[in-house]
């Protein structure tokens, strides 16, 4: 097995993107990861569809406030320049078009930039939340996921096979393998591993990648 | 006019059999657990009210507030966006049972069809959902070269809200991020009944801090000091208690 991006590092690798002054939202689970990893010198804001804009980082345990919390329901803080609304403003500036950039998980992106990331199947009890919403209206929708599901099959797929969260609605991906676009109805590869050659990243890909440009190398830091 | 109800008995009396009643928050935050307790103690002593529809953006958690009103049997239907939490074992249970039924809504479009429900906008368009299972038989429309579809108002009889402070005219502030679908759920609920940890004089809240004005509220109760649903989750709380 070749060596990947850690989920930490795909993270990492996410945050690069975000440039000075983004307003963005981060998906619950792996996505809030990405929080940590802004570059010095630029500052995103951060919106939480329950309904507040710039909070902070997590506090001390024994420190939390249950009425001050993020989407995943963990305990945020305060900074200065917080705001709060209610839910309707918030879904506002979700489909509004006033987000940056949301940044979400996924079961399967296909080459047309459907995703699904809220339903395995009619197992269980079906949750969707804001995902519908959050793949609406940020200018940039992209996902951080591993590059291949835990039995090892593709997680980038010509055609979702799992239940739709958005349609034609994904613009970039990080993978633990790659950095890949979704540009006129195809993947563009934009980043590989170093390690990995283009025959196996493809063998590890539902959908062919297509390499109009360079290809750089995809690196992280030890994290 | 004073809008404030004596106690907590008094301020859920009014809700009855097969009505639908909105419940704010957003997993424990904004969460009204005095006002829920005190519809299941009615439901205990009288048992009533029961079918009702709840709708909340989970399905509760632990065994506490909207859980317990689950958990007692209330409740047939929960239009929710969410309905999975920390402990979701007894909505869980009871829907794989087929003992209640789902109606699963995008989260934005919750928000939009209560606040279309309290602002007499009967439908609306929203990208959210289409081309997905939740979009299916519902009507789709193109604007502007992009697809829509076609989401309904949100009523409800009863509202319960958690708020903050809270004048006798009814006028509201929230705590945070507690707030979120509070001032909706008021503006959309026939009565709305609100639990606030103050009762003001009028002019005791600042007009420039109102967030809920007093004409979308219909009953003010205090609660000095609200619990968290969180607080009684960590503390493994089960309501009611059974006695051994």
């Amino acid at each position: 097995m070749t060596e990947k991006l850690t989920p930490t590092q795909i993270a990492w690798r996410a945050a690069q993107d975000i440039t000075d002054g983004a307003y963005v939202n981060l998906g619950i689970g792996l996505p809030e990861m990405v929080a940590r990893f802004q570059p010095p010198g630029r500052q995103a804001i951060f919106h939480t569809e329950n309904g507040i804009l710039g909070f902070g980082q997590a506090p001390e345990p024994g420190q939390e406030d249950w009425d001050l919390i993020n989407a995943g329901k963990k305990a945020v803080t305060l900074k200065p320049g917080t705001a709060f609304f209610h839910h309707a403003d918030s879904f506002a500036m979700v489909r509004g078009g006033h987000l940056d950039v949301a940044i979400l998980g996924a079961y399967q992106v296909a080459e047309n930039g459907d995703l699904a990331n809220w339903s395995t199947g009619p197992k269980g009890v079906p949750a969707v939340g804001g995902a519908m919403d959050l793949v609406h209206g940020a200018r940039r929708v992209a996902i951080i996921t591993d590059h291949v599901t835990k039995k090892g099959e593709p997680k980038l797929v010509e055609s979702c096979t799992l239940p739709l969260t958005g349609v034609g609605c994904v613009t970039r991906v990080y993978t633990s393998l790659a950095v890949v676009d979704i540009e006129d109805g195809h993947f563009v590869l934009r980043e590989k591993l170093p390690s990995i050659s283009l025959d196996d990243l493809q063998s590890l890909t539902g959908a062919r990648l297509h390499t109009p440009g360079p290809v750089g190398d995809l690196t992280a830091p030890e994290l | 006019m004073d809008k404030t109800i004596p106690d907590l008995a008094s301020a859920v009396a009014g809700i009855e059999d097969g009505m639908t009643v909105m419940i704010g928050g957003f997993g424990g935050s904004g969460n009204p657990i005095e006002l829920i307790h005190a519809l299941i103690d009615r439901f205990l002593a009288t048992g009533h009210p029961r079918n009702l529809t709840v709708v909340n953006n989970n399905a509760g958690n632990g065994h506490v507030g909207l859980a317990a009103m689950i958990e007692q049997g209330m409740v047939t239907k929960l239009i929710c966006s969410f309905p999975r939490s920390a402990d979701p074992v007894v909505f869980t249970e009871r829907y794989l049972a087929g003992e209640i039924e789902l109606e699963l809504v995008p989260q934005g479009t919750l928000a939009e069809r209560i606040r279309a429900g309290g602002a007499g906008i009967p439908a609306f368009y929203t990208p959210s959902s289409y081309g997905t299972d939740l979009a299916k038989g519902k009507k789709v429309e193109e604007f502007d070269g992009r697809p829509y579809v076609q989401e309904r108002w949100l009523k409800a009889d009863y509202a319960l809200v958690k708020a903050h402070v809270g004048d006798r005219l009814g006028n509201l502030t929230y705590r945070m991020a507690a707030r979120n679908f509070g001032p909706l759920m008021c503006s959309a609920a026939a009565s709305a009944i609100v639990q606030v940890s103050r009762i003001v004089e009028p002019g005791g809240i600042d007009p420039e801090a109102v967030i809920t004005p007093g004409i979308f509220v219909q009953g003010v109760v205090e609660v000095p000091k609200p619990v968290q649903e969180e607080e009684l989750n960590r503390a493994k709380a089960v309501y009611p208690e059974v006695a051994e």
